[in-house]
């Protein structure tokens, strides 16, 4: 998948280990190349206060990385010879995150002297939702911290066909909420701590709604709904919903302009908003309308994950592409659309 | 009325944006596009937008001729029903007509649509939507816009950036084989009817909204 592929005989068996690390999720998968995940291991940065730090996050991966990797390792009852190749996130990430990922794949490569496969993340996310949900063809919603894009396969690769135009959904709501006073906790993300209030919200207030063609802004619809918050007007539980109801129908519209343009006939949700039970009822209606599937990745390999990079990995090694250790350089802004994807034609 | 009753409206296409039905109009062939509600959103909300979009796509239409860009002749604008009945125009998407000429004659057209959309930016009309599907070229070669429903009065250069940047988002998820030549063609159009000094100006304008986007390669903190 890197820039220089170097290409392999086409191999069925295996066994892929990935290592997730562009944000503030450490995570250490392993896949059989047939698709069965034999684990799912993660560990969390969760900071103090604020967003995710990325020197922070990094020296948290970095503490982690060997806990997680043993971790990994057991539960799937393999021994490290057994392992066929290493996959990591190569990108798009926060860049001292991604190199402490990619620190760990490489050492594991050299050491254990086997291939190395670069993985972009987005697709990781998509193709980790297809084979969880048994989509084929989506338009999928991708919709996290860091991202917020719908794509849909069409000629070699995974196509943008909307995407933000400043923040990421998750984002959005997270800034909301830490300005709103809402503290991160385990178990609970602020994205969580929202959707709950939304539910208590009676007021619609009338917010900013950006749809710029097939992309959309969020940015101002935060700035609106933090002014809303300060004023006081309004209870926390009105502004949560009212943002909730705006944000969610921008993103809703656009994967609905997608479905509609390009005539597929499943929508894939995918990415750690994909929780929301609102934002879910959303996509489904419009599947309904749209006489397609709707399908929703479950949590655990919605959000970041390690088995997500090892299942894209293995699908990319079993066309042959591996990333040579000395070419295995992050990318910090790799976009999705950037990569072929051999696995899907 | 009763020629009316028996032409049941035929559905041509339910999109995302509105439901297209061919009808007629006192005799002439027509379209009805209706925003459809939305249930997955709130009703208020719902309400504000398909009207909204349904005013500005009224005025916008009708201004576009003022700046001798060709649209489709508006017979009726029902703005509770989020309706609005046009003009039927005969001819090709521009989405379809790409894909069948050669390259000379996608020259053609691009060159033609970047005109088009320098005449709109020039008297401040922002469409809003430019993708290939939202333009029909009959069969004199002569191009329609349609859908403004997304479109505004603005005389910033902000709104013609991303008008510009939304066409060529459209131009790469759509023709990736040859979107470069088509938006190199339309901005040389563009030139020859909004001016040099402008089209500089859109064109950094442009760049910018790019580096403002998630993972763009291009972007330096």
């Amino acid at each position: 998948m890197g820039n220089a592929q170097k290409t392999l005989p086409i191999a069925d068996k295996g066994y892929c280990l990935g290592v997730e690390s562009t944000a503030d999720d450490f995570g250490v998968g392993i896949v059989k190349f047939d698709g069965e995940i034999l684990t799912n291991s993660v560990d969390s940065y969760i900071p103090v206060e604020g967003g995710i730090h990325p020197r922070e996050a990094a020296r948290h991966h970095a503490e982690v990385a060997d806990s997680v990797l043993c971790e990994a390792l057991t539960e799937a009852k393999l021994k490290p010879k057994d392992i066929t190749c290493i996959a990591f996130s190569m990108g798009p990430g926060l860049g001292p995150c991604l190199r402490t990922g990619a620190t760990v794949a490489r050492a594991l490569a050299t050491y254990l002297q086997i291939p190395l496969v670069g993985v972009n993340h987005s697709i990781a996310h998509i193709e980790i939702g297809k084979l969880k949900t048994g989509a084929v063809d989506p338009v999928t919603l991708y919709a996290s911290g860091g991202n917020t894009m719908v794509t849909a396969f069409e000629s070699k690769r995974y196509r943008v066909f909307g995407e933000t135009l400043d923040i990421a959904l998750g984002n959005c709501l997270d800034v909301f909420a830490r300005h709103a006073g809402l503290k991160n906790k385990r178990g609970l993300p602020l994205g969580a701590a929202v959707e709950q209030l939304a539910l208590k919200g009676k007021n619609f207030i009338s917010l900013p709604y950006v749809v710029k063609g097939m992309d959309l802004s969020l940015s101002g619809l935060l700035t609106a709904a933090m002014a809303q918050l300060q004023k006081g007007s309004y209870s926390l539980e009105d502004v949560c919903y009212s943002l909730q109801e705006h944000a969610f129908s921008m993103v809703a519209e656009i994967t609905e302009r997608a479905l509609a343009h390009t005539e597929k006939r499943e929508i894939l949700l995918t990415g750690g908003v994909a929780a929301n039970k609102r934002l879910q009822s959303m996509l489904e209606a419009i599947a309904q309308e749209h006489e397609a599937v709707f399908n929703v990745v479950p949590q655990r390999f919605a959000t970041d994950n390690g088995a997500m990079i090892a299942w894209a990995g293995a699908l990319a090694y079993m066309q042959g592409i591996v990333t040579p250790v000395e070419e295995s350089y992050v990318k910090l802004r790799w976009r999705v659309d950037r990569v072929d994807v051999p696995w899907m034609n | 009325m009763d020629e009316l009753k028996q032409q049941q409206p035929i559905l041509l296409k339910k999109g995302a944006e509105a439901s297209l039905y061919v009808s007629n109009w006192h005799g002439r062939k027509a379209l009805v596009k209706i925003r459809m509600p939305k249930k997955y959103r709130p009703e208020s909300l719902d309400k504000q937008i398909r009207s909204y979009r349904t005013i500005h796509e009224g005025q916008l239409l009708h201004q576009a001729k003022g700046a001798g860009v060709a649209t489709p002749l508006i017979f009726m604008i029902d703005v509770p029903e989020a309706t609005i009945i046009m003009e039927y125009i005969e001819g090709v998407q521009v989405k379809q007509q790409l894909n069948m000429v050669q390259k000379e004659g996608r020259r053609e057209i691009c060159l033609n649509l970047g005109g088009l959309i320098g005449k709109l930016h020039k008297e401040n009309l922002i469409h809003g939507d430019l993708t290939t599907s939202n333009m029909i070229i009959d069969n004199q070669g002569k191009i329609f816009l349609l859908d403004f429903g997304l479109g505004e009065k603005n005389v910033a250069l902000e709104a013609k950036g991303v008008d510009l940047h939304l066409l060529k988002r459209a131009l790469q998820s759509t023709h990736f084989s040859f979107w470069e030549t088509c938006f190199k063609d339309v901005l040389t159009g563009y030139r020859l009817v909004a001016g040099g000094e402008l089209t500089e100006k859109v064109y950094e304008k442009i760049s910018e909204i790019e580096k403002r986007g998630r993972y763009i390669e291009e972007r330096r903190q």
